[in-house]
């Protein structure tokens, strides 16, 4: 029989594990890898640049677009950078609202994750199950913000406007029977708040039927238990954040740690691994689900209690009303003013870093006091996480490669920007 | 976390001059390292006591060829027409990538390119960012600090692949975000926000080819610095800061 002979096997850029574009040239022994190099970019639409040639404002949307699992969380980000540098605070319910809002998306990316991770494994029975629970949550996103994943929601001084007083309902179809109907429309009567509550109360139930399917599957400990693993001080190293440098048993949360919004007033744990192995990154993302549900659970009683302004009364970064902005001379010159040239930020260089669900996402902003920031840099958590592979994944099998890449939960649009 | 101002001077009682213009701004810790300090700089960071900053967040490329330009006049009153525009499009302007065109960057100042550094501590929950002026305008080379702290492999690889900064010992110093075979560095303030070629398919030679760009650069909304009252007394610490 003939030798082994070392070769190089191209893996991606359009291949369903690859989680979007990711090029990886695999030097290979055998099944074992030597060394992968992973080939970014290929998203790359030069957000930052753009974003220098625009007013603050017009950039929000573009956030949504990095990690377009995670949407707000990365509005959130920018927009708290932009904060710290006019040195306002949106007013209280804005910010129960963004914590809010934080933590459906930290479920909907965990369970894209779970589902796809799954997926890549070869268990494909979870991912059906997540992505009815994320149709829930997307449907919560459009109630709130008008589009169903490019939010748009968060704006310097508050959010876009308050919760809506009522959801988005399914319609009848020749497909579907009254009775169905109604038992699928049974949660959406009330508000959006009376939806979250309801998906609050039944969603623990579904993240158990998660992990009846996973967490002791023989087949899922095959392939995640003692893969890959990184230890406390290597992951500190490596640049890790979020689950990445929990699942290797680094108590680290920039929501306790150094907390935004009003993350100090809510009751939740965070999670930390032992073995910082795939499986552990996996249990520690499992746990968040609930904790984020524990959290939003807590934003719905406040929220429902303290109704109140959701933007900052600040004519100089956030509109006026239109009612306003037509009987009253000053409001229409600050509405144009807003709408044609922006705010101008004091001179300075900013970072803003909020607990995104795949890591600590980051803003760092240079400004010369104009209307547009000089330098705008987004710190991605996958972006250094990807980084990492390379010494994570040597002396692994090439079938180690996706479950990696699915506990890494990269996402294209972050790491290209 | 720590205070700002405790860690600010704990940073000048133990590095005395190796580090400049210590500030604290915004809540933040910034400081300047000379690019022949940093090596050892960022090493002493990482280990010693006070400091400890165990993790790199990120390494940032900054451009400061066209800081402080605007393209809007905002001072005084123009008697001729109605413009407030600087300028027109005959006359390019350094860094603006609009109408205005992008002019040729001739002044060497020494602190056109920057290498920022934004550190973490884990352990003792305070940030720290290192701002890092290279010295050759032509040639911007810095130490590389990848052997300091592994994360800044691929960040260091996108500051050079977008600004062309030169980390010097790098171990893999390749682009990493724009195309195979791309030309310049796109971040740079005189680099065009169009670019300067797009693909297209060519008919008669039957595959993809490159030519200059065919759209018009526009800007909808033009950079305007203001000097607003609110803001006096700014970049400051946050006393300073007025009410908006």
């Amino acid at each position: 029989m003939a030798e082994f002979q070392s070769y190089t096997l191209n893996f991606g850029p359009q291949h369903p594990a690859a989680h979007g574009v990711l090029r990886l040239i695999l030097e290979m022994e055998g099944e074992t890898i030597t060394r992968a190099d992973p080939h970014v970019g290929l998203l790359h639409r030069g957000t930052e640049k753009l974003a220098e040639s625009k007013p603050y404002n017009q950039s929000i949307g573009y956030m949504d677009r990095l990690d377009y699992m995670a949407m707000m969380c990365n509005e959130h980000g920018y927009v708290l950078a932009i904060e710290k540098l006019l040195g306002i605070e949106p007013p209280l319910r804005a910010q129960y609202i963004r914590v809010m809002m934080d933590e459906v998306t930290r479920i909907l990316n965990h369970l894209l994750w779970l589902g796809t991770h799954g997926l890549d494994v070869g268990a494909m029975t979870a991912f059906l199950y997540t992505f009815r629970e994320r149709e829930d949550l997307i449907d919560v996103y459009e109630a709130v913000s008008g589009a169903r994943m490019h939010a748009a929601y968060y704006r310097p001084g508050g959010v876009y406007r308050d919760l809506p007083e009522r959801m988005p309902k399914y319609e009848p179809t020749p497909y579907r029977g009254e009775k169905e109907l109604r038992e699928m429309n049974r949660a959406r009567e009330g508000s959006v708040l009376d939806f979250l509550d309801d998906f609050c109360h039944r969603f623990p139930a579904c993240i158990d039927d998660y992990e009846t399917l996973l967490t002791e599957n023989r087949i899922w400990k095959q392939r995640l238990v003692d893969v890959c693993v990184v230890g406390p001080e290597r992951a500190k190293a490596l640049g890790f954040t979020g689950p990445m440098l929990r699942g290797s048993g680094v108590a680290w949360d920039l929501r306790k740690k150094q907390p935004y919004e009003v993350y100090d007033r809510l009751d939740f744990d965070v999670p930390v691994g032992t073995n910082g192995d795939c499986y552990d990154r996996y249990l520690v993302r499992m746990e968040e689900l609930r904790q984020s549900t524990r959290i939003i659970n807590q934003c719905v009683d406040w929220l429902r209690a303290n109704p109140g302004p959701v933007r900052l009364d600040d004519p100089k970064v956030s509109p006026p009303s239109r009612e306003e902005m037509k009987d009253d001379m000053e409001s229409l010159i600050h509405h144009f003013k807003l709408f044609t040239e922006g705010y101008c930020t004091p001179p300075g260089e900013v970072y803003a870093a909020v607990e995104a669900p795949k890591g600590e996402f980051g803003a760092y902003i240079v400004s010369d006091g104009a209307n547009k920031p000089y330098r705008l840099k987004i710190r991605p958590p996958c972006y250094i996480h990807l980084s990492a592979m390379d010494e994570m994944i040597r002396g692994h099998m090439l079938a180690d490669v996706v479950t990696l890449i699915g506990s890494l939960d990269v996402v294209f649009g972050e790491v290209d920007r | 976390m720590a205070e700002p101002e405790t860690l600010k001077e704990a940073l000048q009682a133990h590095f005395g001059d190796r580090l400049q213009h210590a500030d604290v701004a915004y809540g933040e810790v910034g400081v300047e390292a000379r690019p022949r300090d940093l090596a050892a700089v960022m090493t002493e960071l990482r280990d010693a006591e006070p400091f400890r900053f165990d993790q790199l967040m990120d390494v940032i490329g900054v451009d400061y060829a066209a800081y402080g330009q605007d393209e809007w006049i905002t001072e005084r009153a123009t008697d001729t027409g109605f413009s407030r525009g600087v300028g027109d499009p005959s006359t390019p302007r350094l860094g603006l990538t609009g109408i205005y065109g992008v002019q040729e960057i001739t002044e060497k100042t020494g602190r056109r390119f920057a290498a920022v550094y934004l550190l973490l501590s884990v352990e003792h929950n305070h940030r720290l960012r290192v701002t890092c002026f290279a010295e050759d305008d032509d040639l911007p080379v810095i130490d590389s600090v990848t052997g300091i702290w592994p994360a800044a492999n691929w960040p260091e690889r996108e500051a050079f692949d977008l600004y062309g900064i030169v980390f010097d010992g790098h171990p893999d110093l390749r682009r990493i975000l724009t195309d195979y075979g791309f030309v310049g560095h796109p971040f740079r303030k005189d680099f065009p926000l169009i670019g300067n070629v797009e693909p297209r398919y060519d008919v008669e030679k039957g595959r993809v080819i490159y030519g200059p760009v065919e759209i018009e650069p526009r800007v909808l909304v033009p950079r305007v610095i203001r000097d607003d009252n609110r803001y006096k007394g700014r970049p400051g610490s946050t006393e300073e800061r007025a009410d908006g």
